[in-house]
């Protein structure tokens, strides 16, 4: 089966997100970029999912300026086959991606796309949905598995997603309110997935030397790129007041009930 | 002249609560942009928002039993189009966030996700990197969806008179999708996002939830989780409290052995009153409470079981 997976290259999580006086964006000085944490365990499933169904392919996308290179590559390293880049500088609003999306998966013609729930710089969490609709694919959102992290099958690396024995249909396990949900989808589809999924590996240093001779195609978005969605403003968030420390459990229940006026 | 659809969630043929959070946002558009609200819901519950809203549609049959994202976004996207709705109202459930860009798409709209308050008729402020910045979006398009963050809307209140449902034929799509089971998480407590008091472990705990289990049914309290918890599979995913998991804002937020990592603090940061007991006087979580105990928690917290039983 052919796999498209997308990487996304955004702040890292652990750097310091200041807001730009001018309130126009955040501050991009001095912070360190990597892949879309969901986006790894979209790399890390899609190479499962290859690697118990050969012969297959994953082939890893990203949207961006030439910087986004290193996130391909490190999907490449992790063990994707080959990468797409479409190239763009600035912003693009989720419903441009879903629709730049729509022509590689033209060109592609993948079984799975697998992304990220969502990307945590604009933390919007549409575009897997709305890649769906576009194409006409079922879809299934927070994708998870019944194990957990710590089981024999997540050691094993076995895939959570579960491929049918026509290779036409996969068996989805989605976290959703008040409990899980399982849903098959008919193939082409699109899967978003959630944090519990899989670990997703580390890349050895051998895989890292490989990935730098595997292919990277750039090619054009190829549509209207004006966004539907405009960011305006973006402004620091309101602090909280400093609290303080309370010596003792009795202190604190009497803070709770006098003060807080919550028990 | 505005129309607002704002989209009904039901479980069982209930309307969901979030519902009542995501009727408030779309009042609060109303009054931005003088539009009148109408109410959809798939697969039951339409005489239930009749009490809320003034004119209910509401699409049941056979084919839209289980919640598919195709067939329920089919669904709401026919009612808009037939009350030529211009603002598509959705809480952020996971069943909103299942189905609204897929009615965005078929609107030819654009989506504002998990909005936090409603400037003006076409601007929404909402949460980017993980709450480390607020955004002020604007939906330029003529048909605007939005999903509503329900911790930020308090509940709406039942119409003076209640309103009318009728029932809207739609044809469904044939699915591509197939719904196998669902394996509900049971608890005897109130849910998560819905709860007036919380207490949460994290790693601290190792595992042992009793202290917390205690102090919550002490307080009436729903119990909430850290990611460390979940991923351990200590506890189930639906307990997590996080960007990545459930944003709560209740009145009373306990964290017991949680670190306080940035993704925490984005689900909780909201709340009132924010209790951190942590032995590590350094954690971060102890620069967003307002009452810090430095403290075991396996020792403190059967402690504060008892002092809040006094108070009792």
């Amino acid at each position: 089966m052919k796999i498209l997976v997308t990487v996304k290259r955004v702040e890292d999580y652990e750097s310091k997100i200041k807001v730009k006086p001018d309130n126009t964006w955040i501050v991009t000085e001095g912070v360190n970029y990597r892949a879309n944490p969901f986006d790894e365990i979209a790399v890390e499933e899609a190479l499962r999912l290859r690697d118990a169904n050969m012969p297959s392919e994953v082939v890893a996308v990203s949207i961006g300026s030439g910087t986004a290179q290193a996130e391909i590559r490190s999907a490449l390293a992790m063990g994707a086959d080959r990468g797409i880049l479409v190239k763009h500088d600035g912003f693009l609003d989720s419903d441009a991606v879903a629709r730049i999306l729509v022509k590689v998966v033209e060109k592609e013609k993948p079984d799975l796309i697998l992304m990220g729930k969502q990307a945590v710089d604009v933390d919007d969490n549409v575009c897997g949905q709305l890649l769906a609709e576009y194409l006409g694919y079922g879809q299934a959102t927070f994708a998870s598995k019944k194990e957990s992290l710590e089981s024999a099958e997540e050691k094993a690396k076995k895939p959570g997603l579960k491929l049918g024995a026509d290779k036409k249909t996969m068996q989805v396990v989605r976290e959703v309110d008040g409990g899980v949900e399982t849903l098959e989808l008919q193939l082409p589809a699109v899967v978003t997935v959630d944090l519990r999924l899989n670990i997703p590996r580390y890349a050895s240093l051998p895989n890292i030397m490989k990935a730098k001779k595997k292919p990277i195609e750039e090619i054009a978005p190829g549509v209207d790129v004006s966004p539907k969605v405009k960011v305006v403003k973006v402004e620091a968030p309101p602090a909280r007041a400093a609290g303080v420390k309370v010596p003792d459990v009795a202190t604190l229940v009497q803070k709770l009930h006098d003060e807080a006026k919550v028990v | 002249m505005a129309t607002i659809l704002v989209v009904g969630e039901q479980a069982h043929g209930q309307l969901k609560k979030a519902t009542l959070n995501a009727l408030t946002a779309a009042q609060q558009l109303a009054q931005k942009n003088g539009g009148q609200i109408h109410g959809v819901v798939v697969g039951g519950a339409g005489e239930e928002l009749a009490q809320f809203v003034q004119n209910v549609h509401f699409v049941q049959n056979a084919q839209f039993e289980h919640a598919l994202a195709e067939t329920h976004a089919a669904a709401v996207a026919e009612a808009a189009k037939k009350i030529g709705a211009t603002d598509v109202v959705i809480a952020a459930t996971a069943y909103g966030k299942d189905i609204a860009p897929r009615v965005a798409a078929k609107l030819g709209a654009g989506i504002a996700s998990d909005v936090l308050a409603v400037v003006s008729a076409n601007q929404f402020k909402r949460a980017m990197w993980a709450g480390n910045a607020i955004a002020t979006v604007e939906v330029t398009t003529p048909v605007k969806v939005i999903t509503v963050r329900t911790t930020e809307f308090p509940v709406a209140q039942k119409a003076g008179s209640p309103g009318q449902a009728q029932q809207l034929e739609v044809a469904a799509p044939q699915a591509k999708t197939k719904f196998l089971e669902f394996n509900e998480v049971k608890s005897a407590r109130p849910e998560l996002t819905e709860a007036s008091v919380v207490v949460s472990g994290g790693r601290g705990t190792k595992g042992d939830f009793k202290p917390i289990e205690q102090l919550a049914d002490v307080l009436g309290a729903a119990v909430g989780a850290s990611r460390a918890v979940v991923d351990a599979g200590w506890q189930p995913n639906d307990l997590q409290v996080g960007q990545t998991g459930k944003v709560v804002a209740p009145k009373l937020y306990i964290a017991a052995g949680i670190s306080g990592a940035i993704q925490h603090l984005a689900g909780m940061k909201g709340s009132k009153t924010i209790v951190a007991i942590n032995k590590d006087p350094e954690a971060p979580i102890f620069q967003v409470a307002d009452y810090g105990l430095v403290a075991d928690l396996f020792k403190a917290l059967p402690e504060l079981s008892e002092e809040v039983k006094k108070l009792k």
